[in-house]
């Protein structure tokens, strides 16, 4: 009997599926989970190390201590492990790169994605971005041996080692982050919504600030995010120019130690492994981890929160 | 917005025109992309401007509050005159905010800011420097009921424009550019992008606004030029073909393209 509808001309194959090709396919699957999990895999065994460590430190010092007490002297005879020192000096110097980092970079983002012509943007973004390419180490000895004498001359209290200018330099190496992500997601609002501000009588300024600006925030909080998380974590510029002395103050003339500048100075060697000021470097990596969590998170509600719905 | 003129019996033996077009060219780059428009537009009255896609229809509306200068490398030539005043708007001399300020425009796509009901609708109102909550709240008030948008937004005037269908997007739109009591208001293909009932309720809201404001239309849909506008316009190649009462374009057309055209013939 003749079928009633002509045969469709591509139709699924009838012969079953070489063995060699399902094992082709399963082996190229596998490779592409294990590929997305590995960094899933190397955060949890990051993790996992800084919790094990960090137990046999909390096994001698309680927790109590160790938030709340003000002294850090984990190599002394008689040894303190309060870090809220280490805390202090890196809330300092983050205030201070942060100060100098979103302000700046707020700007330059706006001026790249609303005001500067074709040509000129596409020579000073590559140029701004050349900012974080330079070794943090040169700006370690830059804030100390450059910024910190201009400072004094109109800050005669500072002091040599100092949070202030590590911080400012710190803001600096931070600008590109700030920028180049904020520019990116200004310039994705679409022009449309320009047009809609410009044809009710605005200038380029209210567009910009009133229009792109809330348009664009949530990649632009995203931006902010990288840029605390880049400042929390950095270790040279800090470890170099505000000294390495942990002190509990809010002064930024002053010196003082970071959490990240205390690990980097027990890794230079002086300290017995194994000991409890060995530990401690642990606890506080765990408190660091703990801490740009948070900040990641706040960044993955911030963007859920103002996501772009042009 | 004009205050309200009630339908007189007694029309105007002479209407007045609001703007008049006079030779005027207009090129993108090397494209010349109006040629030689002459056109009359009337005061108070509902144009609209027809023709297939690339005939220079948006681009002649676009000419009117200078949205052509937001990019570089486009040159106008010859006279957009703004009557009474007889303002050339095209001048190099006009101040484009200015005329910014005195025609609005309601876009192809409704793009509300990311801002609240209410702030949308202020925005111009405060780029006029009108500040006091008390007047903005009137202003805003005002032009929403004119919108036809005040009963399904009044309880909800401080929460976020994106949670607004389409169509009532457009009508917000279009609140925000009456509150500024604006001469002429553009309409860019207002109902592209809406379904047919929403389309059917900006066009009410177009015709109701006739005796108001004058009113530009450009439209795709010969239907909607039929049942909102009192004139119509018809535009092929950057040329203006043809232009006259509504009514009697669409029953009698003079040129053989325009009956092609409304015939459905191209486009």
């Amino acid at each position: 009997m003749q079928p009633l509808l002509p045969e469709p001309s591509t139709r699924l194959s009838q012969q079953p599926v070489p063995r060699s090709v399902i094992f082709r396919e399963r082996l190229i699957e596998a490779g592409l989970f294990f590929a997305a999990i590995s960094s899933i895999l190397i955060t949890l065994g990051i993790l996992g190390i800084l919790l094990y460590e960090s137990s046999d430190f909390f096994r001698n010092v309680s927790l109590g201590e160790f938030l709340t007490s003000t002294v850090w002297t984990p190599t002394f005879e008689n040894p303190q492990f309060g870090i809220l020192p280490l805390v202090a000096g890196t809330l300092v110097t983050t205030v201070v790169a942060l100060l100098v980092a979103l302000p700046v970079g707020t700007i330059v983002a706006v001026y790249l994605s609303e005001y500067a012509p074709f040509a000129l943007r596409e020579i000073l973004k590559p140029m701004l971005e050349l900012l974080s390419a330079v070794p943090t180490v040169v700006y370690g000895y830059f804030a100390l041996l450059f910024v910190t004498p201009l400072l004094r001359q109109f800050l005669p209290g500072l002091e040599q080692f100092n949070m202030l200018s590590a911080g400012i330099i710190m803001g600096i190496m931070i600008i590109p982050y700030v920028s180049s992500l904020s520019e990116d997601a200004m310039r994705a609002v679409p022009m449309l919504l320009r047009e809609g501000s410009y044809a009710l009588g605005a200038n380029r300024f209210t567009t910009a600030f009133r229009v792109v600006y809330p348009a664009a925030l949530s990649g632009i909080g995203a931006a902010y995010i990288l840029g605390i998380s880049r400042a929390v974590g950095e270790t040279m510029i800090v470890a170099i120019a505000a000294g390495g002395q942990p002190k509990f103050t809010l002064n930024p003339t002053e010196g003082a130690a970071t959490i990240t500048g205390y690990i980097v100075a027990v890794c230079q060697g002086d300290v017995e492994h194994g000991s409890t000021a060995y530990q401690a470097i642990f606890a506080a990596g765990l408190l660091l981890f703990v801490v740009t969590l948070l900040f990641n998170l706040a960044g993955y509600w911030l963007r859920k929160r103002f996501r772009e719905a042009y | 917005m004009p205050q309200t003129v009630a339908p007189t019996a007694t029309a105007p033996a002479v209407e007045s025109l609001k703007a008049q077009a006079i030779d005027l060219n207009f090129w993108y780059g090397s494209k010349h992309a109006l040629k030689g428009i002459n056109l009359s537009f009337p005061e108070n009255k509902v144009t609209a401007l027809i023709g297939p896609s690339g005939c220079g229809k948006s681009t002649l509306l676009r000419c009117f509050n200078r949205m052509h200068d937001l990019y570089p490398g486009n040159r106008y030539q010859g006279q957009l005159l703004l009557q009474p005043s007889g303002c050339n708007i095209i001048a190099p001399t006009t101040d484009p905010v200015e005329m910014r300020m005195r025609i609005s425009m309601v876009f192809q796509k409704p793009n509300p800011f990311p801002k609240s009901i209410f702030e949308n609708v202020a925005f111009g109102l405060r780029l006029r420097g009108i500040s006091k909550p008390a007047v903005l709240r009137e202003r805003v008030e005002e032009a929403l009921r004119f919108a036809a948008l005040w009963d399904e937004t009044k309880d909800r005037l401080h929460q976020s424009a994106y949670n607004l269908s389409g169509g009532q997007q457009q009508r917000l739109c279009i609140a925000r550019a009456l509150a500024s009591e604006p001469e002429i208001v553009l309409f860019d293909e207002p109902t592209s992008a809406l379904d047919p009932m929403a389309t059917s309720r900006i066009e009410d809201l177009i015709y109701s606004l006739r005796n108001r404001v004058t009113i530009l239309l450009v439209t795709h849909n010969m239907q909607q030029a039929a049942r909102v506008s009192d004139y119509t316009a018809f535009m092929y190649l950057g040329e203006l073909i043809e232009v006259n009462e509504t009514a009697k374009m669409f029953h009698m057309p003079t040129q053989r393209l325009t009956e092609e055209y409304i015939s459905g013939h191209f486009g």
